[in-house]
């Protein structure tokens, strides 16, 4: 029976199993990477530290994702840039803490400013130096954008393929951009030489911990955002525009606002996975806003299971797991087995690894039934 | 057969005047004329390609005419609207195939579809109206779909999702309903159950049913309007129509 209860029904059983994995790997993480010697053999060594939170950025990345593809219909090729934005967002912050640390040891301008020969900081740049307007930036600059693009797009019925195309071709002019040394955010060299976060020395094991469990915190956010958005009865209408866009204009939703809702508040969760990815990772540069990147994001959630939100946080972890072992293994081979894996996905598993499961089950549970109708036969 | 009195625009629900629609140089409409009565029933006939679906679209505001005059209730340019405020100034729609949310369960199908504040807003923070599961279990039992209700409407066989459907109309409960051949792929006995069920419908909605099935025409027993390369050729109760040579020609051809 369907409870009339607005919060019945957020959390299934895969969403507790998973919030409750991720809860236990913020917990241990601390222990195992800070607490225990180094040379136990369940420590956790800094990099892996990194590399797991660098995981679980790609994860909320792909959460977000998964919103606006899995449950709206919306394939945006475009999410890596949401990502960088709110990365570079990140970046200017650490790059205001650097202070008279840096090369030039100027108080105000970082380092690339100083040897672009620029007298004062630019007026993007203005702010940064405070903590909560950068995290206030990391939300709008992804959100703004995300909102006048979609406003047009989505008034404009631009659907399906085209709006794809779109979507690459912003991240793609955002790229462009970015590299020109005179837009003030660092040319192709990006943004790096970080020291600290907080105060925190950023390549402190406590600090790179802290900020692994931030990233859990937020994946966890993430999920239940999303989760909260797609069980309502707004998601309901938002996977009906998936199945049928006029149908459901002709029932009087207007399918551009609730498009538009969804886009949003996907690149702001978008925007806060690069803000976390860039301090882990320490550095910012053009290349986050490559079209691959996008790409990458949408492989991540096909191989987990398109519509299912664990199963696009797992398909990025999987995937990027992969991507680590293979890049240091093979390092030539990484994109043909990049390639193999989506094709053998859309062929084999075209619900992805979750969707293959729950089929599995399905499977099981219809055997089983029938095992019981013929015992209870037989015994008649 | 053009004598009956017509309406005027202010009494009439809805009020086509002289609409024309061009698509690349094909004129799927031509100067169509028509006018529906509060509480009427209306039922359209026409050959293929005679602007049928065409129509609807314009009504809905799918399609937007060349030139002619749409009023709903006498009041409401629909010419100028876009398919969401049609809507929910209460013109629903039941398509030629169905379609229903087929990831949707049929309970939900009908969620969607009834009658509620249609914001994101709305959706997103509202709560359940009271009353509101009274009113899809009313729906549901009277499209027969009650034991189905937690089935994904994909299940569906064809001539339960076009009943679902027609419950969805139902629930959004228009003044008008425009329902699109909704016996098309239907067995004998549903579609005199079908024509049970709208003639039903039309006791408290107006509605305008399209349909080639000429028995369940008759089933309604309603007026009935032949339309032809775009415009009305004749308009009367069915005996009269189908009396006419005119229409025997370009559509009955027996």
């Amino acid at each position: 029976m369907q409870s009339t209860l607005p919060l019945a029904g957020l959390l299934d059983r895969r969403g507790l199993i998973f919030l409750g994995v991720l809860a236990s790997a913020a917990l241990l993480m601390p222990v195992l990477a800070l607490l225990i010697p180094a040379n136990s053999a369940f420590a956790i060594p800094p990099y892996l530290v990194a590399l797991f939170g660098k995981y679980l950025c790609y994860a909320l990345l792909a959460v977000a994702l998964d919103l606006v593809w899995g449950y709206c219909g919306i394939l945006s090729l475009g999410h890596g840039a949401f990502f960088a934005l709110g990365g570079y967002a990140m970046g200017m912050y650490l790059m205001r803490q650097i202070g008279t640390r840096g090369v030039y040891a100027n108080p105000v301008l970082p380092d690339f400013m100083v040897f672009l020969n620029m007298k004062e900081l630019p007026i993007t740049w203005w702010g940064f130096q405070s903590f909560p307007y950068a995290m206030l930036m990391v939300l709008l600059v992804p959100g703004v954008l995300a909102f006048c693009f979609g406003w047009l797009a989505f008034r404009s019925r631009v659907t399906g393929v085209y709006l794809s195309i779109i979507t690459q071709a912003m991240t793609y002019a955002l790229l462009l951009a970015f590299f020109r040394n005179d837009m003030g955010f660092g040319g192709n060299n990006g943004l790096t030489d970080f020291k600290d976060i907080l105060g925190f020395n950023i390549q402190s094991p406590a600090t790179r911990v802290a900020l692994f469990c931030a990233s859990a915190v937020a994946l966890g956010a993430g999920y239940l955002i999303s989760r909260a958005v797609v069980t309502s009865k707004f998601g309901k209408v938002v996977i009906a525009i998936r199945d049928g866009e006029s149908r459901t204009r002709f029932l009087g939703y207007r399918v551009e606002t609730y498009k538009l809702f969804v886009f949003t508040l996907s690149a702001m969760m978008a925007g806060v996975a690069g803000a976390l990815y860039v301090p882990q990772v320490g550095i910012i540069n053009p290349g986050e806003f490559a079209p691959t990147n996008s790409i990458e994001a949408v492989i991540w959630v096909a191989v987990g299971g398109r519509g299912t939100l664990v199963g696009a946080a797992l398909g990025a972890i999987i995937v990027n797991w992969g991507k680590t072992f293979f890049t240091g293994a093979l390092p030539e081979y990484w994109l043909f087995a990049l390639g193999a894996l989506f094709v053998l996905v859309t062929l084999f598993m075209p619900k992805g690894v979750i969707g293959t499961l729950d089929q599995l089950k399905a499977r099981r549970a219809t055997a089983k039934a029938t095992a019981e109708r013929n015992a209870a036969q037989a015994g008649e | 057969m053009m004598t009956m009195d017509q309406p005027s625009v202010t009494t009439s629900l809805l009020y086509l005047d002289g609409v024309s629609v061009t698509f690349d140089g094909y004129k799927a409409l031509r100067g169509l004329s028509l006018t529906l009565a509060p509480g009427e029933m209306r039922a359209i006939i026409g050959p293929n390609g005679a602007g049928k679906t065409t129509m609807m679209d314009v009504i809905t505001g799918k399609t937007r005419p060349d030139e002619g005059d749409v009023l709903f209730a006498g009041a409401h340019d629909l010419t100028k609207l876009d398919e969401a405020t049609i809507a929910e100034l209460g013109i629903g729609r039941k398509f030629q195939k169905p379609t229903v949310f087929e990831c949707h369960t049929v309970d939900d199908n009908v969620l969607l579809a009834l009658k509620a504040p249609r914001s994101a807003f709305a959706t997103l923070f509202g709560k359940p109206a009271p009353g509101m599961r009274q009113r899809i279990d009313q729906i549901l039992e009277i499209t027969r779909l009650k034991d189905h209700r937690f089935r994904m409407a994909a299940d569906l066989s064809h001539g339960q999702k076009q009943w679902l459907e027609i419950g969805m109309l139902l629930a959004q409960d228009p003044k008008l309903l425009l329902v699109d051949e909704p016996v098309a792929g239907m067995t004998d006995a549903e579609t005199a159950q079908t024509a049970e069920l709208l003639r039903e419908i039309a006791i408290d909605h107006s509605v305008v049913v399209v349909e080639h099935d000429m028995t369940f025409v008759r089933d309604l027993g309603v007026k009935v309007t032949v339309l032809h390369e775009g415009s009305v050729l004749a308009e009367g109760p069915l005996d009269v129509v189908s009396a006419d040579p005119r229409v025997i020609e370009v559509y009955l051809g027996r």
